[in-house]
């Protein structure tokens, strides 16, 4: 974990999310009894986009979007390079504060409540991730993330109940039912699109790449609970999303009022006991 | 082949159809026929359709629906009359509020006759629509060179 490793996320996470997108539709459309588009259909959509012609509401509209993409990978850069995990939940949070004003700055009823979501979203997971970095600080005694992966059990074994946490809130940030409040992948109808409704073109294409990088990041987080074995940390990894596609085609849309109920009561009693269960061991 | 044709996005507008084609379109959608294998993707937003799939005729109460819709979907863009009614106006053309079919109000480019229209029929079209979306970018662009060249 260094420089290049942060690097390398700049340049890689877009082709990697890109591809977990492709995986994510191929495995949707399979739990479905469908065939699926092509794996590298996310590319392709994007390239797409790219042709299209740009309409705007607002032309500052973008300007949003860009800070949201920049923000993204910078969560992402220090991260892959081992930095600090708190300063990372910070740029990350500032990153959802501009897509959620991305979606006010359009003024349409529709991304409206679509922002309005967003912001309850991020309210929902915030304390799992935080409860998340704090757990990990008091059993590796670091919040660099170098130090967290450097440890040298898989955490999960220390922070089960933080896990649970972690994974209650992850239908959140793919943005995937049950928590898929703010725009879907699915249910096209609802609210329009939702927060992404009055963006079309080279703006939606720079809103996707963006979510790739945060796939990516996202997963990353994940593996940290099994860092001490990079196969295991891997493999766990891909288990988690395959949990969650499974998750996605099971289960129904909530209403904001249970997700942000739910997410905190999870993250409170689960990631709480484990924390006080660390407590405890520490004497 | 061009992103163009490897993802297109349609929009899907029910003018004042018996509700037969919308669900032959659905049917589409479903397992059997599963359009998504082409990357076509229903979505509700017309700012990010690139096909606007219109079934039943055109009266006056949503001619300026159908209209909105169009009118805000980016360039480069493909109108699809999907249906008789939606074709010519169908066995409702003789009533008194019927304009007729969607070439009444918007530039059509592919007419899928049929009553209901087939899935098959359907997939055709979006295909043929594929086309079309094609041809429009390469003129927007040469349009777009011109005037460059122009000024």
């Amino acid at each position: 974990m260094n420089i290049f490793t942060g690097i390398a996320f700049v340049f890689l996470a877009p082709l990697l999310g890109g591809l977990v997108a492709g995986f994510d539709r191929k495995i949707s459309a399979r739990l479905q009894g469908r065939i699926g588009p092509p794996l590298f259909q996310p590319f392709y959509d994007v390239g797409k986009l790219l042709q299209k012609e740009n309409l705007v509401v607002r032309k500052s509209q973008r300007l949003y979007m860009e800070f949201f993409l920049v923000l993204i990978i910078l969560t992402g850069a220090i991260f892959f390079s081992g930095g600090d995990l708190l300063l990372v939940i910070f740029a990350f949070t500032m990153a959802g504060v501009f897509f959620a004003l991305g979606g006010y700055k359009a003024s349409s009823p529709y991304s409206f409540i679509g922002a309005q979501r967003e912001v309850l979203q991020m309210m929902s997971y915030e304390p799992a991730v935080m409860l998340a970095a704090v757990g990990m600080y008091m059993v590796t005694g670091s919040f660099q993330v170098a130090d967290i992966v450097a440890y040298p059990q898989p955490l999960i074994f220390k922070l089960p109940g933080l896990f649970l946490a972690f994974f209650f809130i992850l239908p959140i940030k793919f943005r995937k039912s049950p928590f898929d409040l703010a725009t879907s992948h699915h249910a096209h109808q609802e609210l329009v699109k939702g927060i992404t409704t009055e963006f079309s073109g080279r703006t939606l294409a720079l809103i996707e790449i963006a979510h790739w990088y945060e796939y990516i990041f996202v997963l990353g987080i994940g593996y940290l609970f099994f860092a001490s074995n990079v196969w295991l940390g891997l493999v766990m990894t891909l288990v988690i999303f395959e949990l969650l596609l499974v998750v996605d085609n099971a289960t129904a849309r909530v209403r904001w009022q249970a997700m942000l109920g739910s997410a905190w009561v999870v993250a409170l009693i689960a990631g709480g006991l484990n924390i006080i269960y660390l407590m405890l061991l520490r004497g | 082949m061009g992103m163009l044709s490897r993802s297109p996005w349609v929009i899907h507008y029910d003018g004042s159809s018996c509700n037969g084609c919308d669900i032959e379109v659905l049917a589409a959608l479903m397992p059997r026929f599963d359009v998504e294998r082409f990357g076509v993707v229903n979505t509700g937003n017309p700012k990010h359709a690139d096909i606007f799939l219109l079934t039943g005729s055109i009266n006056e109460q949503n001619k300026p629906v159908v209209l909105n819709i169009y009118n805000q979907m980016p360039e480069p863009k493909v109108v699809l009359a999907v249906g008789i009614c939606a074709t010519s106006g169908g066995i409702f053309r003789e009533c008194y509020n019927v304009l007729g079919g969607a070439d009444k109000v918007l530039p059509v480019d592919v007419y899928v006759p049929g009553c209901s229209v087939r899935p098959e029929a359907i997939i055709d079209a979006v295909v043929k629509g594929v086309g079309i979306l094609e041809e429009k970018r390469a003129a927007l662009r040469n349009n777009l060179k011109s005037a460059v060249s122009q000024a």
